[in-house]
């Protein structure tokens, strides 16, 4: 498990332990990665965190279409793998939660566990700091920041 | 919701000491129907009777006995009775320390008996 910020660790641990989720990715609603179990490259991490911002970006705008209140949860089930996503607002602003899952779990046990972990970062964000907005001009270095962070390179 | 899914439930929720019911997705353990006190939270409790359910089954398989048709966890505050049902459903009940087993037990292997 790898995290950019490290208050994230001990929630995400637990969630990870405790519903067999085999990947796990924490993301900002513009799909900066905040945290991730399980991946094992940073290009799959990036590719995972675009689509599933992009996933969830569609996903609002097809709601707003409609007339109704945003998506906060989304699930592609297949026979062997399903695909959880869910938004949830933080102190630092709108999050995504992304989690692969197979058999030897269940959607609803991943639900569980993922609304006790989205509580426990809301109790654990320090409040003291402002989002911080990421510019064009440091964009690259944050994502330098970011991978080394995440992969330790 | 389903009426009568609803429908199935009622006899469970009269029991004496019942504190609530629910079908649920046993490959999902998500809620299919459910008739809960107050302050119960069903979706927790449904994943968690699944995967308990899921679990015991594997064990009671592996042992050779058949897959299990009937469970119950017996707790200082009251049992969980849980009954797997056609259609990869099981079915749930919640109970206070008051109620009695056998009570339950017959009216749960009913009511599979009508989800068949």
């Amino acid at each position: 498990m790898r995290t950019v910020e490290p208050w994230v660790a001990e929630p995400l641990n637990a969630f990870v332990t405790e519903s067999s989720a085999r990947l796990t990715l924490l993301m900002t609603s513009s799909g900066q990665v905040v945290a991730q179990h399980g991946f094992a490259g940073a290009l799959d991490v990036m590719s995972a965190a675009a689509l599933g911002a992009g996933i969830m970006a569609s996903s609002q705008e097809l709601a707003a279409l409609m007339r109704w209140p945003p998506f906060r949860i989304m699930v592609h089930q297949g026979r062997a793998q399903g695909h959880f996503l869910c938004r949830f607002q933080t102190p630092r602003g709108w999050w995504i939660g992304l989690v692969v899952f197979g058999t030897d779990t269940s959607l609803g046990l991943i639900q569980l566990f993922f609304d006790q972990l989205v509580e426990q970062l809301l109790a654990a964000t320090p409040h003291e700091e402002k989002p911080r907005e990421v510019l064009t001009a440091d964009f690259e270095a944050e994502l330098n920041a970011s991978l080394r962070a995440l992969f330790g390179r | 919701m389903s009426r009568t899914y609803l429908t199935l439930l009622d006899p469970l929720t009269r029991l004496v000491g019942a504190r609530g019911a629910m079908i649920v997705s046993a490959e999902d353990g998500l809620v299919v129907a459910e008739f809960l006190m107050e302050n119960v939270k069903g979706s927790a409790l449904a994943a968690l009777a699944a995967s308990l359910a899921n679990r015991v089954a594997r064990v009671v398989e592996t042992s050779g006995r058949g897959a299990p048709r009937f469970m119950q966890l017996q707790a200082k505050g009251g049992s969980v009775f849980v009954a797997p049902a056609p259609a990869d459903l099981i079915l749930v009940l919640f109970t206070g320390p008051e109620t009695a087993a056998g009570a339950a037990r017959l009216e749960m292997l009913q009511a599979v008996e009508r989800m068949g």
